[in-house]
C-alpha cells in the first residue's frame, strides 16, 4: 500500500460522497446536463482512475515483496471490490432520474474509504 | 394484475428504495466474499460463527434480489424479517454466550462491527416494503 495514494483516495471519495449528499438534499438529480452533476462525474472518474492505479501498484507490491502471514485472498478480494463498486454504483445510480440516484452514488463513494481502511489493516498484518 | 405487480416492483426499486438496494448490495457482496474466505481457509477455527456468516450472506443476497424485484415481494418480506430476527438473536447470543463466538459474524454485537447498519437495514427494508405496498393498494380505491 502506498500511504499517500490511499489517503488521497480516501479524501477524494469523501468529497464525492459529500457532493452526492448535497445533490440529494438540494434535490438535483444526476442528469450530467448541469455543472454540479458534471463536476461530480469528473470527481468520480478521477477517483476510479486513482483506485485502478492503486490496484496495480498494490498487486505489484504484494507479489514482489515478502509479506509473510498477510491474508492475500482477502486483500485481493478488497482490491477487486474497491475498483468495482463505483462503476456498478454509477450504473445503478443512473437508472434513477430522481434525487435518489445521487443517494446511490453517495453510498458507493462511502464504501470506498471503508474498503481502503480494511486494505490498510490487512497490509499492516493486523486483519 | 401482472401489470400492477410490475409497477409495484418498479416503485420498490425507485426513489429511496434504490439507495436501500445499493446498501443491501454492498452488504450482500461483502458478506458473501468474507464468508467464502472464512470457510475456505479456516472453517475449524469458529464453525458456528462462520456458518452463521454464510447464512447471513445468503439472506443479504436474497433480500437484495427481492427488493430489486427479481423474486417475489413475499420473499423480500421474508428475507428482511429473517434478517431482523437474525441480527437480534445472534446479537444477543454473542453477548450472552461470548465463548461460542471466537470470531465475529456480521450480526455479532447487533452489527456493531459494521456501524450497526445490519440492525437498521432490515427495519428500513420492512418499512419501505410496507410503504410502497400501501401506496400501491391505495390506487385500487
Amino acid at each position: 500500500m502506498i500511504q499517500v495514494l490511499a489517503t488521497a483516495l480516501t479524501v477524494v471519495a469523501l468529497v464525492a460522497a459529500l457532493w452526492s449528499l448535497v445533490l440529494v438534499v438540494t434535490d438535483r438529480p444526476i442528469t450530467l446536463a448541469t455543472k454540479p452533476t458534471l463536476g461530480l462525474a469528473a470527481v468520480v472518474v478521477l477517483l476510479e482512475a486513482g483506485l485502478l492505479v492503486q490496484a496495480v501498484l498494490a498487486t505489484v507490491n504484494v507479489i514482489g515483496a515478502d509479506r509473510g502471514e498477510m491474508n492475500r485472498a482477502t486483500f485481493f478480494g478488497y482490491l477487486i471490490a474497491v475498483v468495482s463498486v463505483l462503476p456498478v454504483g454509477a450504473f445503478w445510480a443512473m437508472g434513477d432520474r430522481s434525487r435518489w440516484g445521487a443517494g446511490v452514488l453517495a453510498v458507493a463513494c462511502l464504501s470506498v474509504p471503508v474498503m481502503i481502511l480494511r486494505l490498510d489493516q490487512i497490509w499492516a498484518l493486523r486483519g | 394484475m401482472a401489470e400492477r405487480s410490475r409497477e409495484l416492483a418498479e416503485a420498490t426499486r425507485s426513489g429511496p428504495g434504490r439507495m436501500l438496494i445499493a446498501v443491501y448490495g454492498i452488504f450482500a457482496i461483502a458478506a458473501t466474499a468474507r464468508s467464502a474466505v472464512q470457510i475456505a481457509t479456516h472453517f475449524e477455527r469458529a464453525p458456528l460463527a462462520y456458518a452463521l456468516s454464510a447464512f447471513a450472506a445468503v439472506v443479504y443476497v436474497v433480500a437484495t434480489a427481492a427488493l430489486a424485484g427479481v423474486v417475489s415481494r413475499r420473499v423480500a418480506y421474508l428475507a428482511c424479517g429473517v434478517e431482523l430476527a437474525g441480527v437480534i438473536v445472534v446479537g444477543a447470543a454473542s453477548l450472552v454466550f461470548a465463548g461460542a463466538f471466537p470470531d465475529a459474524t456480521v450480526w455479532s454485537d447487533f452489527g456493531g462491527g459494521y456501524g450497526f447498519i445490519p440492525l437498521v437495514l432490515p427495519v428500513l427494508g420492512l418499512l419501505w416494503l410496507r410503504r410502497t405496498g400501501l401506496r400501491n393498494s391505495e390506487l385500487d380505491r
